[in-house]
């Protein structure tokens, strides 16, 4: 599902952000990634839906490998990975609703489909009632709510979260928290990225700790492991 | 890519019109300035054109035949002339015809010249035509060394002058109108290049969301074609009610035969087709090529 062989990644200013990676991710885990700021967390995780390119080593996500992918298939890939971003990337002059179906629009699901779906998951994320407005009209928190909705919206294979929780209140982190055991419960793979002692140390997963650029802890039911 | 995907680029082309707000209004506002530009100036070229070959075609030679000349060698010549290249129509005016003419063109002093009608001083004549103009000179200069020929004329000098004017008028004319068109396809790719720029952003999280480059290039060549069409409705009044003025005034005022506008009908309405396949180009040119560097996230 998820394989990296010795992976670094040194960015065009010259930080060596990943320092020889090797990991193996299997259909329906569910990952938390840890470790503290600028260890390349959001590194790792760009690498997956090839935001960046490794500048060494393999990487194989859902039997594609990542060297040899075309350009042109990149769509293809980005498809089957639902990605909340640490920054939301929500496009600014659609509204909420129309930001969750551009998931649903690029793979051209029936407008039918895509009116249901999208009301579910505005559902799903409590946003029901703020479905006409923009952006700029939410705070920071709904906004990732809908960064999550458009992420799981067309039911991917795999589901990326870059702090997900980070903006949000103790309640709504806990609602989010139980979406994602729900989808993975269905088979989805969850790959979180996450600051959140609490949670790590309650839901007990797979924790992946990353230090300066190396994967220095790898456990089952593991634990956060940073002092906050 | 399927219907209904077809039919939300439209939608999607057409809500970015409203979206971008001013930055519409400027790029709506540099198609429709270039465009009155290149349709005056369009309009004003291709009736100079016009006249040009109005002019041109006017254009005959003159071949005065020796007195001389029984009516068989006059024949004779006639052949001749007919047979060389470039020769289009070769006709027979008898001295009393040219006479007659003379006379006429003159008015009233003509009168004087009636004396002469019992003892035509004038030559037979053979009225020669080419095919094309430019020929003109050669076609005169072969058929003044024929014998039998006393004289050729074809208003040596003006037409020269005349054929250099207008093959300079035309070359520069059209010059003028490449570097127009260019100019406002620059000046619209820029102003669309802005919008763009501020929506490179967008563009990369379309990407990131799975969108191929066509699904995101196919909005922006809608909401270029809508702006190229919304900029040329402006141009399109102007040159229709302009030109419907200029074509009534002009003609009346000035009967020189070779001053003569294009008529209204269908000439304008040709030319606002021009314009508005010229303003849906360089729209849909100047949107589709300003998001050409921003696909490559
Ligand atoms: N686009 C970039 N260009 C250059 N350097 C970068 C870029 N992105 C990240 N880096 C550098 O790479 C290192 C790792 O960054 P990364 O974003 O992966 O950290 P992180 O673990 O996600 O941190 P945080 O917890 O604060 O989000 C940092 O030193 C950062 O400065
Ligand atoms: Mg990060």
């Amino acid at each position: 599902m998820i394989l990296m062989n010795d992976v670094y990644k040194t960015y065009p200013n010259g930080v060596t952000a990943l320092n020889g990676v090797n990991v193996d991710i299997k259909q329906g885990e569910f990952v938390y990634v840890v470790g503290p700021s600028g260890a390349g967390k959001s590194t790792f995780i760009k690498l997956i839906y090839r935001e960046v390119k490794p500048s060494k080593g393999s990487i194989l996500i859902n039997e594609m490998n990542m060297s040899e992918l075309k350009e042109k298939k990149v769509p293809l890939l980005r498809r089957d990975i639902g990605v909340i971003f640490q920054d939301f990337k929500l496009l600014p002059k659609l509204t909420v609703y129309e930001n969750i179906a551009f998931a649903l629009e690029v793979i051209e699901e029936s407008p039918k489909k895509i009116r249901n779906r999208v009301m579910e998951v505005l559902d799903l994320v409590g946003l029901k009632n703020k479905a006409r407005f923009i952006p700029d009209e939410l705070s920071g928190g709904e906004q990732q709510r809908v960064s999550i909705a458009r992420a799981i919206v067309n039911n991917p294979k795999i589901v990326i979260a870059d702090e997900p929780t980070g903006n949000l209140d103790p309640d709504t982190s806990w609602g989010i928290m139980k979406t994602f055991e729900e989808i993975n419960a269905r088979g989805t793979t969850i790959l979180m990225a996450t600051h959140s002692k609490e949670i790590v140390n309650t839901i007990k997963k797979r924790v992946i700790a990353i230090e300066d650029g190396l994967i220095v802890r790898d456990e089952h039911r593991g634990e956060y492991g940073y002092e906050v | 890519m399927k219907f209904r995907t077809v039919m939300r680029h439209f939608r999607e082309g057409l809500k970015n019109i409203g979206r971008n707000g001013w930055m519409t209004v400027a790029s709506v506002g540099a198609v429709t300035t270039t465009l009155i530009l290149v349709g005056a100036f369009l309009a004003l070229m291709l009736n100079l054109n016009q006249m040009a070959d109005n002019i041109e075609q006017d254009v005959e030679i003159t071949t005065l035949i020796d007195l001389t000349l029984n009516e068989e060698e006059i024949t004779n010549l006639g052949n001749e002339i007919e047979e060389l290249n470039g020769v289009e129509t070769v006709s027979f005016s008898s001295k009393d015809d040219e006479l007659a003419k003379l006379i006429e063109s003159m008015g009233d002093e003509g009168r004087s010249w009636e004396l002469f009608e019992q003892d035509n001083p004038l030559n037979h004549v053979y009225v020669v035509k080419t095919t094309d103009p430019e020929d003109t000179i050669d076609v005169a200069d072969q058929i003044s060394e024929m014998d039998g020929v006393q004289e050729v004329n074809y208003g040596k000098g003006v037409v020269e002058r005349l054929f250099t004017f207008n093959k300079y008028a035309r070359n520069i004319g059209l010059a003028l109108i490449i570097g127009l068109v260019f100019t406002a396809i620059f000046l619209i790719s820029n102003t669309i290049k802005i919008t763009i720029m501020a929506r490179s952003r967008e563009i990369g999280i379309m990407k990131l969301v799975g969108a191929t480059n066509g699904f995101i290039r196919w909005p922006f060549f809608i909401e270029g074609l809508m702006l190229g069409i919304l900029g040329s409705i402006i141009p399109i009044g102007v040159i229709l009610t302009g030109y419907y003025y200029l074509a009534n005034n002009v003609s009346d005022r000035i009967s020189y035969s070779f001053v003569e506008v294009l008529p209204f009908n269908p000439f304008a309405w040709q030319l606002s087709l021009i314009i508005l396949g010229i303003g849906a180009f360089i729209g849909i040119w100047g949107s589709v090529m300003s998001v050409r560097k921003f696909l490559k996230v």
